[in-house]
């Protein structure tokens, strides 16, 4: 990684301005999305390994009142990073925000920021820009003022609704008040999104069916829903190792990723990826979906990572020859990311060049986790091969393999196949 | 005097010109690690043929496996003179021919034959520890071979040691007094001096006839790099010299004689080797196979009638397949092996493949030992990571229609009608501390052993003699004898012909499909015990597949143990976000990476080193470990 950040010239080459592919590897209209990571939280939760300090760990909070203003010079930077390649200035079309917990900041704070992406590049008109928020840092009327500035959604970190589930999270917030949050938002014009963990140790499949029903009772329009991943190195991985708590097993988990989708599809909320269910096509998270389809996108903030891909066959060069993308990532440590930033120098830490290949991988791996599914043409010969044998064991679905209904020819999981997505994903990159 | 003759007197012990009444030969006879080595290397400094300069620890064992694991594999003879002063003043020189013996069960054989060119043995014993069952399985073929025995304690200088109790034991074991059981420390070298005097005064000298046509023993056979095969040789009848042609007795072959000698310890070329003389000879053959111990060397011009009696081929009691842990090692696997052969007239071997663990090689072996020893060269020599699948002996099966089968792999074991199976059985001896005896006999009887017999060495020493299959002694016996008895039983044991008995093949069947790496050959009796225990280790290291499972046992068609491997149901990370989106790739391309590692059993995949888990945490695979010592 240059000490400037200063990308690839390949990536720059000229873009056509149409807008007909919207997936990675066409020659055309790749959006432009910024990322905006906040990487600050009241206290640290046992299964956190995300990038984020609380206030004690940050040894007092002088780098969180500076936070925007931080972050804005790195707006500024990309601003120019991309202008250096060449890259024509493209308006943004998603923003989000996430943490940490955003709401940490004043929501003038959060405003600033927004401010800033917009002057630097544009909102597209009828730009999705999305902040979480815990549920227990908001009111009614910082949501209000996120909203008048420019904020179309929110997404609140909910969990659960069990009390003993919540506290082995060491969530700290009252799960009585997330119907009135959810009200709030909605009054403010907010779309909303509540976020679900499920196999927390001690977690019955009772709790999780009464967690569950609590967010589909506030009448949200959207929900992730997580299975725990305990991370190496978080303080609820110390305490498995030293058998405090005893994680769910694999059966557990699919069982209740099994009753999710059943409850929320009865609410009338349908998969649109693996993890995460919507009411209709608008009310998905556009930002993700970016992620999912290959689109570009700048990732402000410590530890953030950013991608940006370059054109088919363009790449040249010594180092571009056969590239198909770069990502980077900023450091992680907000006194450091500050300190880089206040020298005139770029955050990023390291970089990747993406070969075909793992290009390849990518688009099949988060293509597939889509419910519109991957093209088959997209597919090597091998993996168009492994289809028929997913079909027969039931991993994809038949009708959208065969092209039913007139659409292209998918690969579509089944059910059964969103549980061993990353076992498909492998057969059809083999 | 000096012990060591003076020039005057060394001329009177020249090779292939000493009188045989001058010439000494003897062996040491001692258990691992009671200072056999150590021992050797003070009479290689006393008698001078080493200056102190030149000396290092454990002087003639010279392959690394020897010296780190203080065991001898190949046998060593060495020349050094010793004078001794008679009652009337005058210093006779004398010729000594220490032949260090391998020390260890699986070379039984390699023994009796370096025991059958010596005339006197040192009965050498660990004075903290006492007499151990291999010894006294080597003491006892030294008292068949007639051999003079001059019981020796070792170690005196360590504080643990009690050379008075042992002394007893020793004089009981061979007849005599306690007080003439010498004591020496190899270490610091007390007592050695006077041990030197005792094998010239009390070992015999070699008898033979100097007019006879030549006819000398091989007694070892060693590849060298540069000089090709060097055979070690005890000369009976006549003598040996350079340039002529000589004719091995068994295969009529003849070769010239390119050098011949003594080590003393380095190599030294000689005028030829006379009447009681051990030495070297070079021939320029490539392949100890053509230079075998226990074979009879003559003169190809005038060649002796009658071969010297004790040669028999090495035969192979143990099998194992070994492979190579990355499938592409097959071929440095293969040459590997064809260059151990060549110092190695016991090892043998076939191609074989595994389903589970592709190509590799049916090895035959001496013993658990060998087996070791063999494997452990070949990682180390030649940079091969092996598995080896659980040892198992040879097997005559007789059909009902009167066909006999010889199965050295269980995967081989007929399917038909048989009639009988007859496995090998050895004579075992064990020596216990007497509190355990009653251990160690529900041990032997649980293995299908049958007593034959039990003495008191001491009050609290027991020597037990039992017949077992080789079979149970080769699963974990070792093992089992050692923890039962807190370390401190020994064991030694010899082939005793065969048996019928109730044996069946059990086979481990992965849905449906034969996994071959794990069929054994198991009496009836025992059959469940496998089957469960394999199902249940199988089902804890095959991971969850697409599909469920079944892990099964089974006598021909007849399942008995079951366990079933769920199907997996998860197989999916819940997040995948920006910054997930590395670090998910990269994890897919490991786990895709891992699959090539995978082998199928029909349509089960399995990482190889699943298998090779199952293999070695098997329960007789560790008794290797506790050999070492």
């Amino acid at each position: 990684m240059p000490d400037d950040g200063a990308l690839p010239r390949w990536v720059g080459t000229a873009r056509s301005g149409a807008d007909d592919d919207g997936g990675r590897g066409g020659d055309s209209g790749r959006r432009f999305g910024v990322y905006v990571h906040v990487p600050f939280c009241s206290v640290r939760c046992g299964y956190c390994d995300f990038n984020t300090y609380t206030a004690a760990e940050l040894g007092g909070g002088a780098s969180q009142v500076a936070y925007a203003s931080t972050a804005l010079r790195e707006v500024e930077l990309a601003t120019k990073t991309l202008a250096d390649v060449g890259l024509p200035e493209r308006a943004v079309s998603t923003v989000f925000f996430g943490g940490g917990t955003p709401t940490m900041l004043p929501a003038g704070d959060l405003v600033r920021i927004l401010d800033g992406v917009r002057d630097a590049w544009g909102l597209e008109p009828g730009a999705e820009v999305t902040t979480e928020a815990n549920p227990d840092s908001v009111t009614p009327s910082s949501l209000e003022e996120l909203a008048a500035a420019g904020f179309t959604r929110v997404s609140f970190g909910m969990q659960s609704a069990v009390p003993h589930v919540l506290a082995t999270l060491e969530r700290t917030h009252d799960p009585a008040r997330i119907p009135d949050v959810v009200r709030w938002a909605r009054d403010a014009g907010l779309r909303v999104s509540l976020d679900l963990i499920y196999g927390t140790p001690g977690e019955t499949l009772g709790d999780w069916r009464e967690s569950l029903e609590a967010a589909v009772a506030t009448g949200v329009d959207h929900v992730s829903a997580y299975a725990l991943v305990v991370e190496a190195g978080t303080k609820m991985a110390a305490q498995v190792r030293r058998g405090e708590l005893t994680l769910p097993d694999e059966d557990d988990q699919a069982a209740k990723y099994e009753l999710a989708d059943e409850l929320l599809t009865a609410a009338g909320l349908s998969w649109y990826e693996v993890s995460n269910w919507a009411r209709t096509a608008d009310d998905a998270c556009r930002h993700n979906l970016a992620y999912w389809r290959g689109h570009d996108w700048w990732g402000i903030g410590p530890g953030a990572h950013s991608y940006v891909a370059a054109e088919a066959g363009r790449a040249t060069g010594d180092e571009g020859a056969g590239r198909a993308g770069v990502r980077w990532w900023n450091v992680k440590h907000p006194r450091r990311y500050a300190a880089a930033l206040e020298a005139g120098g770029s955050p990023g830490a390291g970089r990747e060049l993406l070969t075909a290949d793992e290009a390849y991988l990518e688009r099949v791996m988060l293509g597939v986790r889509l419910a519109d599914g991957l093209d088959l043409d997209v597919l090597r010969p091998a993996g168009r091969r492994a289809v028929a044998g997913l079909v027969a064991r039931g991993l994809l679905d038949g009708a959208a393999a065969l092209g039913a209904g007139g659409v292209a020819p998918r690969a579509v999981l089944t059910l059964r196949g969103r549980l061993l997505a990353d076992a498909v994903v492998r057969e059809l990159t083999a | 005097m000096p012990p060591i003759p003076t020039e005057s007197a060394a001329a009177r012990i020249q090779p292939n010109a000493t009188p045989p009444e001058l010439i000494r030969n003897f062996c040491i006879i001692a258990h691992i690690d009671h200072g056999k080595s150590t021992l050797a290397d003070r009479m290689l400094q006393l008698t001078g043929v080493v200056q102190a300069r030149d000396m290092r620890a454990q002087y003639l064992d010279r392959m690394d496996i020897e010296r780190e694991r203080g065991i001898t594999i190949k046998s060593q003879a060495v020349r050094m003179p010793w004078a001794v002063t008679g009652e009337d003043g005058v210093e006779t020189p004398h010729a000594l021919h220490m032949i260090d013996t391998p020390g260890h069960v699986d070379f039984t054989y390699e023994v009796s034959r370096s025991l059958a060119a010596c005339e006197g043995a040192v009965l050498l014993v660990d004075a903290a520890q006492g007499i151990e069952a291999q010894t006294l399985a080597n003491l006892y073929l030294a008292m068949e071979n007639e051999l003079e025995i001059i019981p020796v304690l070792n170690k005196i200088d360590l504080p643990a040691a009690q050379p008075e109790k042992y002394a007893e034991e020793l004089a009981h074991l061979v007849g005599g007094d306690p007080a003439d059981v010498l004591k020496v420390s190899g270490k610091t070298g007390e007592g050695v001096e006077a041990l030197l005097d005792k094998i010239v005064a009390t070992v015999p000298a070699p008898t033979g006839d100097a007019d006879a046509a030549a006819r000398a023993m091989i007694f070892d056979s060693v590849y060298d790099t540069y000089r090709g095969v060097v055979t070690y040789v005890r000369v009976v009848d006549g003598n040996l010299n350079p340039r002529e042609r000589i004719a091995m007795m068994s295969t009529r072959a003849t070769h010239e004689l390119l050098e011949i000698g003594v080590h003393s310890p380095e190599a030294n070329p000689t005028k030829g080797l006379g009447v009681g003389e051990v030495g070297y000879l070079i021939t320029g053959v490539k392949d100890v196979r053509q230079s075998k111990v226990g074979d009879t060397v003559t003169s190809a011009a005038k060649p002796a009638t009658e071969a010297l009696g004790g040669y028999s081929d090495p035969k192979p009691m143990v099998f194992s397949g070994l492979y190579p842990i990355d499938g592409s090692d097959y071929p440095a696997l293969r040459d590997a092996l064809d260059k151990l052969k060549l110092n190695d007239a016991a090892l043998n071997y076939e191609p074989e493949t595994s389903v589970a663990l592709g190509f590799g090689f049916r090895v035959g072996f001496l013993g658990l030992l060998h087996l070791e020893i063999v494997r452990e060269r070949l990682e180390r020599e030649f940079n091969l990571d092996l598995i080896s699948t659980a040892p198992n002996v040879v097997y005559d099966v007789t059909m009902e229609d009167g066909e006999e089968v010889k199965v050295t792999n269980p995967s081989e074991f007929p399917t038909g009608k048989i009639s009988e199976v007859r496995e090998p059985v050895v004579r075992a001896t064990i020596l216990t501390p007497s509190e355990f005896v009653g251990t160690v006999m529900g041990l032997c009887t649980d293995r299908r052993g049958q007593m034959q017999g039990m003495d008191y060495l001491s009050e609290d020493r027991v020597e037990l003699r039992w017949t077992l299959p080789l079979a149970e002694i080769v699963f974990d016996f070792f093992d089992q004898l050692k923890s039962r008895t807190r370390g401190y039983a020994s064991l030694d044991y010899e082939p005793s012909g065969d048996q019928a008995a109730n044996l069946v093949k059990v086979d481990i069947l992965l849905q449906g499909d034969q996994v071959d790496a794990f069929s054994a050959i198991v009496h009836r009796d025992k059959a469940y015990d496998y089957g469960v225990l394999m199902t249940a280790k199988l089902k804890e290291i095959i991971p969850r597949q697409q599909f469920e499972v079944p892990v099964q046992a089974a006598i021909g068609a007849r399942v008995i143990a079951r366990e079933t491997v769920r199907a997996m149901r998860k197989d999916v990370l819940a997040k995948c976000y920006g910054g997930d989106i590395s670090r998910k790739r990269k994890l897919l391309e490991k786990q895709k990476e891992g699959k090539k590692r995978m082998k199928n059993i029909g349509s089960v995949e399995v990482p190889k080193d699943a298998f090779i888990a199952a293999l070695s945490s098997d329960p007789s695979s560790g008794k290797d470990k506790d050999k070492k010592k």
